[in-house]
């Protein structure tokens, strides 16, 4: 629709130009206007016809530092540089710290972020760059981050590995760049890798990571969709569960996208205490691609079922105009939050 | 020096009036604390740690479509409830006082739910701080409305358990004014055997009551006041109408010592002990079939009856040398039956765990008393302690009543 539709066309404008707050403007603004076309009248209506929150509640994203109607096309792709070898170095500043989220109307949650949200930043870079992600720690926990790629053992963000390079455990106040090659392309993620490791990841230090193929991927409307959770009352059981963590917002909020365009979602499980999680979209099948890591689908489907961890990319058009939800068909998981809409438009 | 100015003190008390001696440590005291709060506790600094959030949900409400919850606030600090799941599904809901609820205050939270009789229901509160507070249903039923034929039918619930049993088991009067004086004792020592079972049974029921009711409002304890405050009254009030008793009869002191009083004003006291232990029994079964918890089936009913015809028993085994009337004898059983049905309409209208914990204390602390006023009874002479027959007896009291009761496992 605009700029995060444009992005792989330019391609090799990215690689070059730092442009991360053109992106944000764009994708906001249009977010915004979007939300309130909507909002008045589908939302109240909405409430009424299937699961939701107690009339008249929202979360509060400017509090919460982010609004998942943004954060669902918003690809951060760094700051670049071309070196003397003539490749592209891309860099990132992670931010580890404590920040109290509002994971549901009038429901606070004592949670760890990367950069103030959850999930964190989506990193996206090209295959074959030289990648390096600095871990500034002000959080009051130690804490990590481990990337899902291909690098050496002293970036690898574990606690007790590379300890000597400055890596392993970063401590309160202390910082580390991690660095690596952007290998293998396809959809990763990157999350906290520090004991005890259910409750650094549950608390909400994750994010995804993008590689994009070398000769890029077909142009498209591209969203980022983390399937995940909040265990509010540390029972090891979620009480919330959500895509881009905020339970029922694409419900209120529905994701807008054009009538017989291709849409790219990169799709991410990261719920923690729950064995499986899946993907289910109504009133139409997708080319799945697990993983990303292939440039040909896998499967025709409408469904696919992700433990924690795996991810993969689903390409689909949507032939009719109109609403069609897609949820967790682990129902469970779709009526405690889990469950959202597209509106299909022409 | 010293000692003129003590003495002086002293004087200067002595004029003030008692009264205003007994208000000043009051004023004192009042003025400390206030100032005290005032100044915020100096010294105490804040709480550490995250707010006490405690939800008691008192009663459960089903009308066709719609589960209804009445939470009260138990804990120290106020509770926001953000959210409510009913089955792992988040609804949406309104609140009747609002979503917060400040310390001992309640509210009561709507949720349009399309429920199926006799299904199970979890129903989850999730609070602002992420907390939860879950309360079940473990088969739903629709709660009955307080229509007149609710209250008819709760009527006949509690004439069905109380005043048929009880006037059956006044039957025996005949046969208890011709058994021998050993008999008798043993018959005394049954009726004690069965009381000291309904006030160990009420004090269990009463404390099982008050695991769900708000912790703030005392919990067990209140079980345990019931007792205490039943027992003392009911002492008082055997004082008053024992001395009034003895004015009447011209000045001739009490049969046996003190406490025991005529077979008449025995039986008097039998019947409100077993009565006020009857309110808590209505009581129990009133809030059970409200709840749809309990199926007024044939055989619960024959179960209550031979459980209670016993306790008619209790009630004429003081009058063995008596000749009351007809009307006496209706009187006490109404005394004695009665507060069934009062319980039942209390239990099935308006319960409250709370309330319901008290007066199965009430009921038991009544029944002590009533062992006391029975016990001489059961003796030959005042210096034995008990006659084995008396034993016997009250073994038998005790063994019966456990063999009925497992007819009413409600």
């Amino acid at each position: 629709m605009t700029g995060a539709i444009a992005a792989p066309t330019l391609a090799a404008a990215h690689e070059l130009i730092p442009h991360r707050g053109i992106h944000h403007a764009l994708g906001g603004g249009e977010a915004a206007s979007a939300h309130e076309a909507m909002h008045g009248s589908e939302a109240a209506t909405g409430m009424a016809m299937h699961n939701g929150f107690a009339a008249g509640g929202t979360v509060d994203h400017r509090a919460n530092g982010f609004d998942p109607s943004e954060l669902v096309r918003d690809f951060d792709y760094g700051r670049t540089r071309r070196l003397a070898s003539g490749r592209v170095l891309r860099e990132w500043t992670l931010v580890a710290q404590d920040k109290e989220i509002e994971v549901a109307p009038g429901v606070r949650f004592a949670a760890w972020t990367y950069n103030g949200r959850i999930p964190g930043p989506t990193l996206r870079c090209r295959e074959g760059e030289l990648l390096r992600v600095r871990l500034v720690n002000a959080s009051s926990h130690p804490h990590t981050a481990h990337f899902h790629g291909i690098h050496a053992a002293a970036m690898d963000g574990m606690p007790g590995v590379g300890e000597q390079r400055g890596g392993g455990l970063i401590r309160t106040g202390e910082d580390f760049t991690y660095e690596f090659d952007a290998a293998p392309f396809g959809i990763h993620h990157y999350h906290c890798h520090v004991m005890p490791l259910a409750e650094h990841i549950a608390k909400g230090l994750y994010g995804t990571f993008i590689v994009d193929p070398k000769q890029g991927r077909p142009a498209a409307d591209e969203l980022v969709m983390v399937m995940n959770g909040f265990d509010t009352n540390y029972d090891s059981e979620n009480e919330i569960y959500a895509v881009n963590s905020i339970p029922f917002h694409y419900v209120d909020r529905p994701i807008r996208v054009k009538r017989g365009e291709l849409v790219r979602i990169y799709l991410l499980n990261i719920l923690e205490y729950d064995q499986l999680n899946s993907f289910h979209i109504h009133a139409n099948f997708f080319d799945y691609f697990p993983t990303g890591t292939r440039l040909d689908s896998t499967e025709h489907t409408d469904i696919v079922a992700l433990a924690q961890g795996q991810r993969g990319i689903l390409e689909l058009r949507f032939p009719h105009a109109g609403r069609f939800m897609f949820h967790a068909h682990k129902n469970e998981f779709a009526e405690l939050g889990w469950l959202g809409f597209f509106e299909v438009v022409e | 020096m010293m000692e003129a100015r003590t003495a002086a003190g002293r004087n200067s008390f002595a004029g003030a009036p008692v009264w205003l001696l007994g208000l000043i440590p009051l004023a004192l005291i009042g003025l400390t604390l206030g100032a005290f709060a005032l100044l915020g506790g100096p010294g105490l600094g804040q709480r550490s740690g995250v707010p006490i959030e405690d939800l008691a949900v008192e009663r459960t409400v089903l009308h066709p479509g719609e589960f209804e919850l009445m939470v009260r606030n138990d804990g120290p600090d106020a509770v926001d409830i953000a959210q409510v799941s009913v089955n792992d599904a988040y609804l949406p809901f309104t609140a009747s006082d609002g979503q917060r609820v400040g310390r001992l205050g309640s509210t009561t939270l709507t949720i349009p739910y399309d429920w199926v009789e006799g299904q199970a229901y979890e129903i989850t509160l999730l609070t602002s701080t992420g907390g939860t507070i879950s309360t079940e249903i473990a088969s739903a039923a629709e709660t009955p409305d307080a229509g007149i034929g609710f209250y008819g039918l709760m009527t006949l619930l509690g004439v069905y358990v109380g005043l048929i049993p009880v006037g059956m088991g006044m039957l025996w009067l005949p046969f208890v004014r011709r058994v021998t004086a050993e008999w008798m004792r043993v018959l005394i020592g049954f009726t004690v055997g069965l009381l000291a079972f309904l006030a160990i049974d009420a004090t269990i029921e009463g404390i099982d009551l008050a695991g769900g009711a708000p912790s703030a409002f005392g919990g067990p304890l209140l079980v345990f006041l019931g007792v205490v405050a039943a027992y003392l009254a009911l002492s008082a009030a055997e004082g008053y109408l024992g001395g009034r008793q003895r004015k009447v009869r011209d000045g001739s002191p009490a049969m046996g010592t003190g406490a025991a009083g005529t077979g008449a004003f025995l039986a008097l006291l039998v019947a409100i002990g077993i009565g006020l232990h009857n309110l808590g029994e209505g009581l129990a079964v009133g809030s059970s079939y409200a709840g749809g918890a309990l199926a007024l089936g044939a055989f619960l009913v024959i179960g209550f009856a031979i459980h209670n015809t016993t306790e008619g028993l209790a009630i004429v085994a003081p009058l063995a040398e008596t000749r009351p009337r007809l009307r006496r004898l209706a009187g006490l059983g109404l005394i004695a039956g009665g507060p069934a049905i009062v319980g039942a309409w209390i239990g099935a209208a308006a319960f409250n765990p709370s309330l319901g914990a008290f007066l199965f204390g009430v009921g038991a602390g009544a029944i002590v008393q009533v062992i006391r006023q029975l016990w001489p009874a059961m003796r030959e002479t005042a210096d034995e302690f008990l006659p084995p027959v008396a034993v016997v007896g009250m073994l038998g009291g005790i063994a019966v009543m456990y063999a009925t009761s497992l007819l009413v496992a409600v």
